[in-house]
């Protein structure tokens, strides 16, 4: 699905991204853990062309797409939700959902000027992707609420609905649970199961270890922008250099 | 009885209510310099409703606004004084000038985000105006330009009567908020939303940036030199002082007063302001310290403006009334056996 080679990232002197190579494999929950400063979220920006690599390839399905702009790398399919998603507050959810199939559709100023077929149709069309998202992540009910409005799990959902209203293949979850409380993690836990079982490849940044232990398929462990390690959760947990580097003394957290 | 009277106001049927207003509004105005007024402001609110596409839905703060507004007078303004262009073919070249100008600046300053941008915007502004002033040869510097043709009637009517005036202006306003209208609920104008909400996520979802936002930027450069256009056209003279950067924040003013990003908010904040000022000035200088104190509040109590404010309030009203209730149960029910039909399909 999606292969990474050699990827480095140079900020400056710094190694934000150190040869790292990895391949994710189609329909399965990837994870990707590692401290603050790991480099994490820089791995991401490079994969979703945020920032361009001072060597190395991303593959994606065969086809290189390094050198393409991020507007390009969304259209391939890559999907991605921040940290923190700024919607528009005093509109209503289907409303900020409906621009994320716009990536799938034509229309410029001209047919808006005359409101052209294609238009009308293409608005259709992404007014149904929008709500068929939306219902995917279990929020139909709250379609017509203010975003304002909503919890702040809501709003992870809703961040969710708009990456998977792009059609992505593969969708980069940064840190998808940070501040919902136990509960509701197991409740996006469930729903990136759910993602996968649609045939989606998922992969995300999570701290939250045991939820990470529960349900990746894959984990990659990184630590001062190089790759540690990767493996199954059991492989992960039993690894001395990630217990060292990452998990501490503190054996706990790996249970 | 609050509410009635704000969903009254926001019913799409109320639109015609109030255009039929505005044309019968010179039989009512006390006086022609009455009518002189509205039609300056209707003049300001076009060009108004173009910083809000930049500003409002792109989110990009443009502060060279005032100064293609300027560019827009003075492309007609030169046109039909020196070289004896007509009013119309001038007026269609005015349009070209700033959203070619428009399109170039933009290209450039667009590479700048955020505040950056609007520094940059800021000296542009007032690198306009200084052109204006001291590029005699061309603009002749100070004195301004004098003999600027009125809208040719096509003998049927005479555009430098005050009234037609005021009823050209208006047409050119509705045609400005039709367009609006229709950009904001389209495709395009959720794309420049999407953008305000954060250039990172709206590239994200595929968006392209640049592109997107040279359009939104030449959009509302070319509202700048339509309302330009017809300001020179209407005032018959013009100098530098009309590309000078206080312009350009009153139109901001008119702007967050209205509400920003809002459909309405452009026309209601100019009208308010505009009127407001005109009722004050028996205070001459001293309104001011009347009107400072004004905008302070309503910045405090208003701060998504007059329209942003009420059409928020009207939806939570509306949301606590349980208005909006029955038509999302049964959508409710609908998404429930949908999901229930992909439970089955997982299993």
């Amino acid at each position: 699905m999606l292969k990474v080679e050699n990827l480095t990232k140079m900020f400056g002197g710094l190694a934000a991204v150190n040869d790292v190579s990895v391949h994710f494999e189609a329909n399965k929950i990837n994870a990707i853990i590692g401290p603050n400063g790991a480099g994490k979220s820089t791995f991401f920006n490079l994969i979703a062309g945020m920032h361009k690599p001072t060597s190395g390839r991303i593959i994606l399905d065969g086809e290189d797409i390094t050198p393409l702009r991020c507007d390009y790398i969304a259209q391939r399919g890559i999907g991605r939700t921040f940290q923190t998603t700024n919607l528009f507050e005093t509109a209503t959810v289907l409303d900020n959902l409906i621009v994320g199939h716009r990536l799938r559709t034509q229309s410029g100023l001209w047919d808006v000027l005359i409101n052209s077929k294609r238009l009308q149709a293409e608005e259709k069309e992404c007014r149904v992707k929008a709500r068929e998202a939306l219902d995917f992540v279990g929020l139909s009910h709250v379609e017509n609420r203010l975003i304002a409005d909503i919890t702040q799990e809501e709003r992870k959902r809703v961040a969710f609905a708009l990456a998977l209203a792009t059609q992505p293949k593969l969708l980069l979850l940064d840190e998808p649970a940070a501040g919902v409380n136990p509960e509701e993690t197991v409740g996006l836990a469930d729903l990136m199961h759910k993602m996968v079982a649609n045939g989606l490849t998922v992969c995300l940044i999570e701290h939250k270890m045991d939820m990470i232990m529960g349900m990746a398929d894959k984990i990659m462990v990184l630590d001062h922008g190089e790759k540690i390690a990767e493996g199954t959760p059991q492989e992960i947990r039993e690894n001395p250099v990630v217990i060292e580097a990452y998990l501490g003394s503190d054996e706990d957290a790996a249970a | 009885m609050m509410f009635k009277l704000a969903a009254l106001l926001t019913r799409p049927a109320t639109k015609y209510v109030f255009i039929l207003l505005a044309l019968l509004f010179p039989l009512f105005a006390a006086n022609e310099y009455q009518v002189y007024v509205m039609s300056l402001a209707f003049v300001w609110a076009i060009a108004v409703y173009g910083l809000n596409i930049i500003t409002g839905y792109c989110g990009q703060l443009n502060l060279a606004h005032g100064g293609f507004f300027a560019i827009g007078a003075y492309t007609l303004g030169l046109l039909t004084s020196d070289y004896g262009w007509s009013f119309w073919p001038a007026f269609v070249a005015a349009l070209l000038m700033t959203a070619v100008l428009g399109f170039i600046t933009g290209v450039i300053s667009l590479r700048l985000k955020e505040h950056y941008f609007a520094i940059f915007t800021l000296c542009v502004g007032f690198i306009i105006y200084m052109l204006l002033d001291k590029w005699e040869e061309l603009t002749h510097g100070a004195i301004g330009v004098r003999d600027i043709a009125a809208p040719y009637g096509f003998g049927v009517v005479d555009f430098t009567d005050s009234v037609p005036f005021y009823y050209l202006v208006l047409a050119f306003l509705i045609f400005s908020i039709w367009f609006i209208s229709r950009l904001s609920k389209s495709l395009l104008g959720r794309t420049f939303i999407a953008i305000r909400n954060g250039d990172e996520l709206a590239q994200s979802l595929g968006i392209n940036l640049m592109r997107n936002k040279v359009l939104a930027f030449v959009l509302s450069t070319t509202y700048a030199g339509l309302a330009g256009a017809l300001y020179a056209g209407m005032v018959r003279f013009i100098g530098p002082e009309d590309a000078n950067i206080l312009h350009t924040f009153n139109l901001i003013t008119y702007l967050l007063v209205g509400g920003i990003g809002t459909l309405f908010g452009p026309l209601v904040g100019t009208l308010s302001i505009v009127w407001l000022t005109q009722s004050l000035q028996f205070l001459e200088t001293y309104k001011m310290i009347l009107f400072g104190p004004l905008l302070v509040l309503l910045v405090i109590f208003f701060p998504n403006g007059l329209v942003g404010s009420l059409l928020l309030w009207m939806r939570r009203k509306a949301e606590s009334m349980g208005v909006a209730k029955a038509p999302k149960a049964s959508r409710v029910e609908t998404s429930n056996s949908a999901t229930g039909k992909e439970a089955e399909n997982n299993a």
